[in-house]
């Protein structure tokens, strides 16, 4: 019998990621142009207005310049910007809304698989747009080097776990009012205290330490020493934090869309 | 797998806290058949379909699809089905052709096979002059045509379609079921649920009436009628006062009645009408599922 032979399908597929893959990449060819705008514009605006604002005030920080400063640091917020928020409402409206999770999972597609490739889409243009305020700090005079190269991944990877949380929290929530708790409790104060805009060992002691819980920070961190030279372990252990902050995110998100799509 | 059953279900049950929805279900659909699931709203139709894809687990009993253990084998017995869905979940901002090309990727066909599969569906879907077209600029009964396309990308050996002409015009209607039938005449096997009767009467082979979870009866439509309901009905108009002597008179007599709003039906009154008055029409389905799901709405 032809179904005697066919293979038992495992786990985590590359066709079935692909075909996720391939929902994402063809929507995202119909609205490319606004995602692009806002992505680049935010940080472009967040960069201008402190970078000079501020740049007036403070003209060094930490042996940078402010520019420099901001520059490299804003990658981080343009990585959160790009994938924790559209992977929250993304994810919401998608199960919600559109029901294109029961569609996908009326295919040959598993919880693990869907929410593993969306993740991977989402990190991936949290990669590419991350290295825009980069981009436009050069314009203002950040010198390029080597080590730039590296800030792609690096936002890539950061991209992931913020992508693992926002769909983690879509899957947790039960309305889209409960994003505003995350927004307010969670991810504003995680964005004010990750070294972007002022050095955070200018905070006492206790934040300092809690700020080695913040994901953001130990991607600004790394994107900075990336573009001015890298500086050992201390980078090889904002990397690992990364990528346990991926890691967790990851199967957590899983864990939460599973008891959401499945019951 | 077993026998020459595409689905096979035995005590299936499913509850979400202290509802039942899916009360000891038994179903067979054999393959190369038309099985319509027929029930009023809240019968567990939806439920079971969710079942049939694993996005729901059930409680207790066997599940067997395309000879597939569920849930651990589904993802095998999915890439096999298509399933068109009650409520419409296209990509809306994508044109019809590019909601085709995602599904051609979801169900693994082959690069070299991509471009016919998308073709077939177009053609089969007579959606041929809209391809460019988006989806949000489609009307109603196009969208449906495109749903159901969409899930025939791979030709599926099962086709499962929930109420697949809810809330469509009559026009429309008859458009989806040539459809189904076309399908049907190719040899796919559906599971269809449904709660218009002549959806069910015209398209299914068989017919699993559903009430409260579980089935109450089960065969080919004109069988059913035959058995429930006999060959004739006789309609007694009247007040409601009267309706409701002619209902424990014929009651008391032994007859089966059923309520038809503004009348009486008795059932099974050919040659005899116990000296009621009132209009003879043949027995229908539909006097069978009101008999049998009850009269009121839960």
């Amino acid at each position: 019998m032809a179904e005697a032979t066919t293979p038992r399908l495992g786990r985590l597929e590359r066709p079935a990621l692909t075909g996720v893959l391939v929902r994402e990449v063809v929507n995202f060819s119909s609205f490319w142009r606004s995602s692009t705008f806002s992505s680049t514009v935010e940080p472009t605006i967040y960069l201008l207005a402190f970078g000079f604002g501020f740049g007036s005030l403070v003209s060094r920080v930490g042996g940078f310049s402010y520019v420099e400063f901001v520059g490299t640091g804003t990658v981080a917020t343009a990585v959160l910007f790009s994938s924790a928020f559209p992977a929250m409402f993304g994810t919401f409206v998608k199960y919600q809304f559109q029901r294109t999770y029961d569609a996908i999972l009326a295919a040959p597609v598993d919880t693990e698989e869907l929410v593993t490739a969306e993740a991977l889409w989402i990190a991936t243009r949290a990669g590419v747009y991350g290295c825009v305020p980069m981009l436009v700090a050069m314009v203002f005079g950040l010198n390029p080097s080597w080590g730039m190269l590296t800030v792609p991944l690096i936002a890539w990877l950061a991209g992931f776990g913020w992508a693992g949380f926002g769909i983690m929290v879509a899957g947790f929530a039960s309305s889209f009012e409960n994003f505003n708790y995350v927004v307010s409790a969670v991810l504003t104060p995680l964005f004010l205290v990750a070294g972007t805009f002022f050095p955070i060992d200018t905070l006492p002691t206790w934040a300092q330490t809690l700020a080695q819980l913040n994901p953001l920070y130990h991607c600004v961190e790394l994107v900075r020493d990336a573009v001015f030279g890298f500086e050992g372990w201390a980078d090889l252990a904002h990397a690992a934090a990364l990528v346990a902050f991926g890691l967790i995110m990851w199967r957590i998100a899983i864990y939460a869309m599973e008891r959401k799509l499945v019951d | 797998m077993s026998g020459e059953l595409a689905i096979r279900l035995r005590g299936v049950v499913k509850r979400y806290g202290a509802i039942t929805a899916v009360a000891g279900l038994d179903l067979n659909v054999p393959v190369g058949t038309c099985v319509g699931l027929l029930g009023p709203n809240g019968a567990g139709k939806s439920t079971t379909m969710r079942l049939l894809t694993a996005q729901s687990i059930a409680d207790e009993g066997e599940l067997e699809v395309l000879g597939f253990r569920l849930p651990s084998e589904s993802k095998a017995a999915r890439a096999q089905c298509g399933v068109v869905p009650q409520l419409d979940n296209l990509d809306v901002t994508l044109t019809v052709e590019q909601n085709l090309l995602v599904f051609t990727h979801l169900y693994r066909i082959g690069r070299a096979e991509r471009r016919e599969a998308i073709e077939r569906a177009l053609r089969m879907a007579n959606l041929v002059d809209r391809r460019e077209a988006k989806v949000n600029k489609l009307s109603g009964g196009m969208r449906r045509r495109l749903l159901i396309a969409r899930a025939l990308v791979h030709r599926p050996r099962l086709v499962l379609l929930d109420e697949p002409t809810v809330g469509l015009d009559p026009q429309v209607r008859q458009e989806l079921w040539a459809l189904i039938d076309a399908l049907r005449s190719e040899g796919t096997t559906i599971l269809m649920s449904t709660h218009y009767i002549e959806e069910a009467q015209r398209l299914a082979d068989t017919v699993l009436i559903m009430s409260h979870g579980s089935a109450v009866a089960a065969g080919p439509p004109a069988e059913l009628v035959l058995e429930h309901a006999g060959h004739e009905v006789l309609e007694v108009y009247g007040p409601p006062a009267r309706l409701a002597e002619v209902e424990s008179e014929a009651g008391a007599a032994g007859m089966r009645t059923r309520r038809t709003g503004t009348s009486i039906s008795i059932l099974g009154a050919e040659g005899n009408g116990h000296g009621f008055e009132g209009e003879r029409r043949p027995a229908n389905l539909e006097d069978v599922f009101v008999l049998l799901t009850g009269e009121e709405i839960a």
